[in-house]
């Protein structure tokens, strides 16, 4: 009986110590071009058929698709502004007209305050939100994976999130004053747990599979963490960290309207809040939109973009549109 | 040359043989039993395996849906621990292919086969053309940069082969690897994974369902029964390689293993 050992040439990866079995029989290497090419091409075609295109889409594309619609949205809703304000459907000083909008943002922009007024805000909620991430990361890592934890930490965390942070506002200034830390301290309550739950949602839909197929690479522990468990729960963490943005912002602006003190600078909140305080509803509508349109700005400038990168790379992004 | 056929009728004699035949180095699974769920209530999964693999043969593992042929990689794979009975696999960890090609989709093709070799501990500067030749090696030489939702079935399978043999182990675990692809493209995959196989030399345990594409691929079908797995039957394949899956040989064979699997499947109507 012949035994079917079949044609061994080189080892291609090369063997180290012997491990690999070195016996080379009988090679019959005639015949083997022939064939070898036939399925090479034959693979080629398959791929070249099966090859998923992705197809890049153009400006033009992008302008109606995505840009059109909100101008038009934002142009219907001042259009109907101004015609609830020709139709004096109240009174002046509780409906402004959006001119009178628009001469107090002028004129916050030639006292130069405005970018000051919106950098306060802004780099409070930046920072705050900073502090936030590197609260609530390990935090997140070690209730998703920690049993005992996160059976007592979990439903907290959960819990917290559904707690609107103004809530916290009173006790912070009880515990540290009217100042800076008070504010943050306010927002790292309202953004810790939104970014840590997103973490540990993350972390639950990471198929166990990759893990498994992690193992059998050799990863293993913190090694595992950091290549296979972290990545693969990326989606939803960043998912996490756009909420956490939000929440960030929120927090911040209610404690801007609240605590007031001539030690704090003055940012979008306090703006707002003292508008309220000289009766100029057309300064109150102004803090409403800047907090808005800052609030959607960074969400839209750094948030997006990180997640839809994310997502893309992942081909998890229904098409480029 | 007419393909001879040799069966062996009591698995105990051919393990006994293939100990015998003896090299160091070969994947030795001695007195192998699994059972998932409490002590005493636990259920059988695996009774008494013995399964030897020499260095460099292809063996293929045939059993219907269920009976416990995961769980049998996976025990060779370390993934999980035997109930009681000893795995030795030659230079440590076996690589393991899956039935999900596995791959990891925040990775390109090129840095998931080169994730492997790091883990691995390949320095740096040697990693990105080992993971070249490695692509190369499955006729994927363009896709380096690709992502993995960009790549068809069968080319995810090929990366996933590839990053399998970037671990360097000698022996290569497959669990029902092809199973998801089109008959096309799999007979396309059969055939590669004879031509690396013969040409890497590493051992290969492949586990399937489909009785042609064991007797396609191996030099040796071991036939393992349900509830509880055993091994019931081990042919020896003597068809010469290249083979291909519509050949007469690999047909008759196939009928004859088919009667037996049958034959198990039905004695669990009987009980
Ligand atoms: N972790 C587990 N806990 C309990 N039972 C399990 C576990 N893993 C597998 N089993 C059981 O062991 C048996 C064998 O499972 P296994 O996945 O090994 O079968 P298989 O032969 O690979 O089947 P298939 O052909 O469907 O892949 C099944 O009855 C399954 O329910
Ligand atoms: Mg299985």
């Amino acid at each position: 009986m012949a035994s079917s050992k079949t044609t061994r040439g080189a080892a291609v990866e090369e063997a180290d110590g012997g491990k690999r079995p070195t016996e080379k029989s009988t090679a019959k290497s005639a015949g083997k071009a022939g064939p070898g090419q036939d399925l090479a091409g034959l693979e080629a075609g398959l791929d070249a058929l099966d090859a998923v295109q992705t197809k890049r889409v153009s400006a033009a594309e992008v302008l109606v698709q995505k840009v059109l619609p909100p101008i038009v949205a934002v142009a219907f809703v001042l259009a109907l502004w101004k015609v609830l304000v020709v139709a004096k459907v109240t009174p002046d000083y509780k409906l402004p007209d959006p001119g009178l909008v628009w001469d107090s943002l002028r004129q916050l922009w030639l006292q130069g305050e405005l970018l000051d007024i919106i950098w306060t805000s802004v780099s409070r909620g930046l920072f705050g939100f900073l502090i936030a991430l590197a609260i609530a990361t390990p935090l997140g890592l070690v209730v998703a994976r920690v049993k005992f934890i996160r059976a007592g930490l979990g439903p907290i965390l959960s819990g917290l999130q559904s707690l609107p942070s103004v809530a916290w506002v009173p006790p912070a200034v009880i515990w540290l004053g009217l100042n800076d830390q008070m504010m943050y301290t306010v927002i790292l309550l309202g953004a810790v747990p939104s970014i840590a739950n997103g973490l540990v949602a993350g972390i639950d839909q990471v198929p166990p599979l990759f893990l498994r197929a992690g193992r059998t690479l050799g990863a293993r522990g913190l090694v595992s963490a950091r290549h296979i468990l972290l990545p693969a729960a990326l989606p939803g963490y960043v998912a996490g960290l756009k909420q956490g943005w939000a929440f960030s912002w929120r927090s911040l602006m209610a404690a801007e309207i609240i605590a007031k003190s001539p030690d704090l600078g003055l940012g979008l909140g306090q703006y707002l809040e003292n508008q309220r305080n000289n009766s100029d509803m057309a300064g109150v509508l102004l803090g409403i939109l800047l907090i808005l349109v800052v609030g959607i700005a960074i969400e839209l400038l750094i948030f997006a973009p990180i997640e839809r990168r994310v997502l893309r790379s992942r081909g998890l992004l229904a098409s480029a549109r | 040359m007419s393909p001879a056929l040799t069966t062996e009728k009591d698995d105990r004699a051919s393990t006994a043989a293939a100990g015998s035949a003896g090299a160091a180095g070969s994947v030795s699974i001695a007195h192998v039993h699994k059972a998932f769920g409490r002590p005493g209530a636990a259920q059988p999964v695996l009774e008494d395996i013995n399964l030897q693999v020499r260095p460099g043969e292809f063996v293929c593992i045939l059993g219907a849906s269920g009976c416990g042929k995961s769980t049998l990689l996976n025990l060779i794979a370390d993934l999980d621990k035997p109930t009681s009975g000893a795995i030795e696999v030659p230079g440590g960890r076996p690589a393991l292919m899956f039935q999900e090609h596995a791959l990891f989709p925040w990775l390109t093709a090129g840095k998931n086969i080169e994730l492997a070799l790091r883990l691995r501990g390949v320095p740096r500067a040697d990693r990105r053309p080992r993971a070249e030749r490695l692509l190369e090696l499955v006729r994927l030489g363009g896709a380096y940069g690709k992502r993995v939702h960009e790549l068809s079935g069968g080319m995810r399978q090929r990366v996933a082969l590839a990053r399998a043999l970037a671990q360097d182990s000698s022996v290569l675990l497959m669990d029902e690897p092809f199973a998801a692809l089109d008959a096309i493209t799999r007979d396309v995959l059969h055939e590669e994974l004879t031509r690396i196989w013969s040409e890497t030399g590493v051992s290969v345990l492949f586990v399937t369902h489909n009785v042609r594409e064991a007797v396609r691929l191996a030099e040796r079908v071991v036939l393992l029964s349900s509830r509880p797995g055993r091994v019931v039957r081990d042919w020896s394949v003597d068809i010469p390689q290249p083979r291909r899956i519509e050949d007469a040989a690999v047909a008759d064979l196939s009928v004859e293993i088919t009667e037996e699997l049958r034959g198990e499947i039905r004695r669990h109507g009987q009980q």
